[in-house]
């Protein structure tokens, strides 16, 4: 079985749409934490940080946010994924435990290449452009998967298939045994089944995102398609 | 200056995705090999004198400060208008050892989009500029301008519609393109080794004064005061003197924008430094009527020079910089913009004979943001 991530930004109703993705065949939910000035990503994720940090989602409300899906889904890995101001300003030791105890099973931190901050427990990110040295490097250090940046770029939804991600995942699987997750770029059933014939699993944002505008039961709806796409892989 | 390569004792870094990683190492191996080839120094000092103009007069200005020597050095007088074309020259034939055929940057002035867009039109090279909306309309002549010089001038339409933003597209512009592209930043701030690399670029500034100083006045100035935007004619003129503890360095940031006066430690674009920003680490905006000192971070090296004491960091007000402004203008008759007017504002009152003041720019650009107050 291959393996869905669904990234939603935090808010006041992220733990209901988090059980929904859930419920629609979600198995890793992401929790963006908003930074006003995201670097890796496009104008949906954006554009949901910006309205997050305007209804008050601070690194707090966002913890508070975390224990409260982890109360309604008490099996799912939840993944806060978030920038380096966030740590440094919250204390980085302190993110790191205070994320967990709210029930946070990693973290990603979309700025933070695996050389910087080394001893913080994460999951790495690689991109086409990582030498194997570096794949190497933050296969060694993730933390359960490998985050496969599927293409050059930030994130948000493409028309086409990465043709960066073969090769990466190729030149990733032969230095590690760790899962290898992949996105940026994927957002609709037939680009989620291209991905995951070439890794183990795909993490889906700005769609989702969108989606989550619309309620609880829409993103449900649409997270099942992916699933559905997801499972018609046949692992080998 | 470093202790750690790209450190600033706690500044500095790379908080880039790792996309970026491989292009910042190949920048570092680009940059390493260039400082070692005397034909990259060469070409450099060339362009500078036969296309640039260097080096740039020393100016007393003695109607302005009566009771003072205070001297000017006149990066208004190099070519484009500003000292952004020292690191724009460099940096542009840093690109093309590096194979580059794409130059991506921010503006927030427009003068260092312009200097990018000139050096761009001299090599041939692609080039795109991110502008904030609210910059293009206070700088308009700097617009039309890199548009002549055949770059793309693309708005900035969201958050603060300044160089904060600006800086930010540009970035993702890089990730996304970063095979064919070089983004060429316009000050000493971002990750490893830019900052180091706008530094050495600038530099120039502050060898060519100390010279002219000790020519005019047999002896070192008592201060040397410069702008602090991002900080690059800052510590451009400041390398000149960093060495000579008795010279005091003052830089002046813009009152609402006083990243060293008044920020914290965060992190922002790609590098950690003292930063207008909230106890969330979430980043404030900046205020200032010159759109070249109105930007929450500043670069590295200015936050450790701080800490360590060896600069100090004050600030001037948009009235105490408009009055500077129409005042060198009446008296000496050279049009400042209004970045350096801040450094103006606070040279003449400090108590010091002998003072150096960095003149980074001249004020076309302003004179509808000047006229319409
Ligand atoms: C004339 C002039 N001076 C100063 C600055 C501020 O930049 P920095 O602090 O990097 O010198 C600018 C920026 O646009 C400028 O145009």
């Amino acid at each position: 079985m291959k393996t869905l991530v669904v990234y939603l930004m935090s808010g006041p109703k992220t733990p209901e749409l988090a059980a929904a993705a859930v419920a629609g065949g979600a198995d890793v939910i992401e929790l963006g934490f908003p930074f006003s000035d995201p670097l890796a990503d496009g104008p949906v994720i954006r554009r949901a940080a910006e309205r997050a940090l305007g209804q008050g989602m601070r690194t707090r409300a966002c913890l508070d946010c975390v224990a409260r899906s982890r109360e309604l889904l008490p099996e799912t890995p939840l993944v806060p994924m978030t920038y380096a101001a966030l740590l440094e300003a919250y204390g980085w030791d302190r993110f790191a435990r205070d994320a967990q105890s709210a029930g946070a099973t990693s973290l990603i931190v979309a700025d933070l290449p695996v050389d910087v901050r080394p001893e913080l427990r994460r999951v790495q990110l690689v991109a086409p452009t990582s030498t194997d040295e570096r794949l190497r490097i933050a296969a060694e250090h993730t933390d359960g998967w490998l985050y496969l940046v599927a293409l050059t770029g930030t994130t948000g939804a493409r028309a086409d298939a990465s043709p960066a991600l073969a090769g990466l995942a190729g030149r990733a699987r032969a230095v590690t045994d760790v899962p290898l997750y992949v996105g940026f770029g994927i957002s609709t059933p037939e680009q989620a089944q291209a991905a995951a014939e070439l890794t183990d699993g795909i993490v889906v944002g700005s769609r989702p995102v969108e989606v989550a505008e619309e309620g609880a039961e829409a993103l449900r709806r649409y997270v099942r398609t992916l699933r559905d796409a997801v499972d018609s892989v046949v692992a080998v | 200056m470093t202790s750690t390569p790209g450190l600033y004792g706690t500044y500095g870094g790379r908080y880039v995705p790792e996309t970026l990683i491989p292009a910042l190492d190949e920048l570092e191996a680009g940059w390493r090999a260039a400082q070692t080839d005397k034909s990259f120094r060469a070409e450099l000092d060339e362009l500078g004198r036969n296309f640039g103009g260097r080096p740039t007069p020393l100016t007393r200005a003695e109607r302005f400060a009566p009771g003072k020597r205070l001297y000017l050095k006149r990066e208004d007088l190099l070519h484009t208008g500003a000292h952004k074309l020292n690191n724009a020259l460099g940096q542009a034939v840093l690109a093309r050892r590096l194979g580059k055929s794409r130059i991506v940057a921010e503006t927030g002035a427009g003068q260092h989009g312009v200097a990018t867009a000139t050096v761009c039109a001299r090599f041939g090279l692609e080039c795109v500029v991110y502008m904030g909306e609210e910059d293009m309309r206070r700088q308009r002549p700097n617009v039309e301008r890199m548009n002549l010089l055949g770059a793309e001038v693309r708005p900035v339409d969201f958050g603060t519609r300044t160089l904060k933003e600006a800086t930010s597209e540009a970035i993702r512009d890089w990730i996304t393109n970063v095979e064919t592209t070089h983004y060429l930043i316009g000050s000493c701030v971002g990750p490893a080794p830019y900052p180091e690399i706008v530094h050495e670029l600038q530099a120039v500034i502050g060898r060519e004064a100390r010279a002219q100083f000790l020519q005019a006045e047999t002896r070192l100035p008592e201060v040397v005061v410069a702008c602090v935007g991002g900080g690059s004619n800052a510590i451009g003129i400041f390398a000149g003197f960093i060495d000579d503890a008795e010279v005091r360095l003052v830089g002046v940031e813009a009152a609402e924008a006083a990243s060293l006066g008044t920020g914290n430690p965060a992190v922002l674009h790609g590098a950690r430094s003292s930063v207008l920003s909230d106890e969330d680490g979430q980043i404030s905006d900046a205020h200032s009527i010159s759109a070249g000192l109105d930007y929450p971070g500043v670069g590295p090296e200015h936050a450790w020079l701080r800490d360590s004491g060896r600069a100090d960091y004050v600030s001037a007000t948009d009235e105490e910089a408009l009055d500077a402004f129409l005042e060198l203008t009446r008296l000496e008759g050279i049009i400042p913009a209004l970045e350096p007017a801040h450094a103006l504002a606070r040279a003449r009152e400090l108590d010091a004979e002998l003072v150096l003041v960095c003149l980074s720019g001249r004020g076309d650009k302003d004179l509808a943001e000047v006229l319409a107050r």
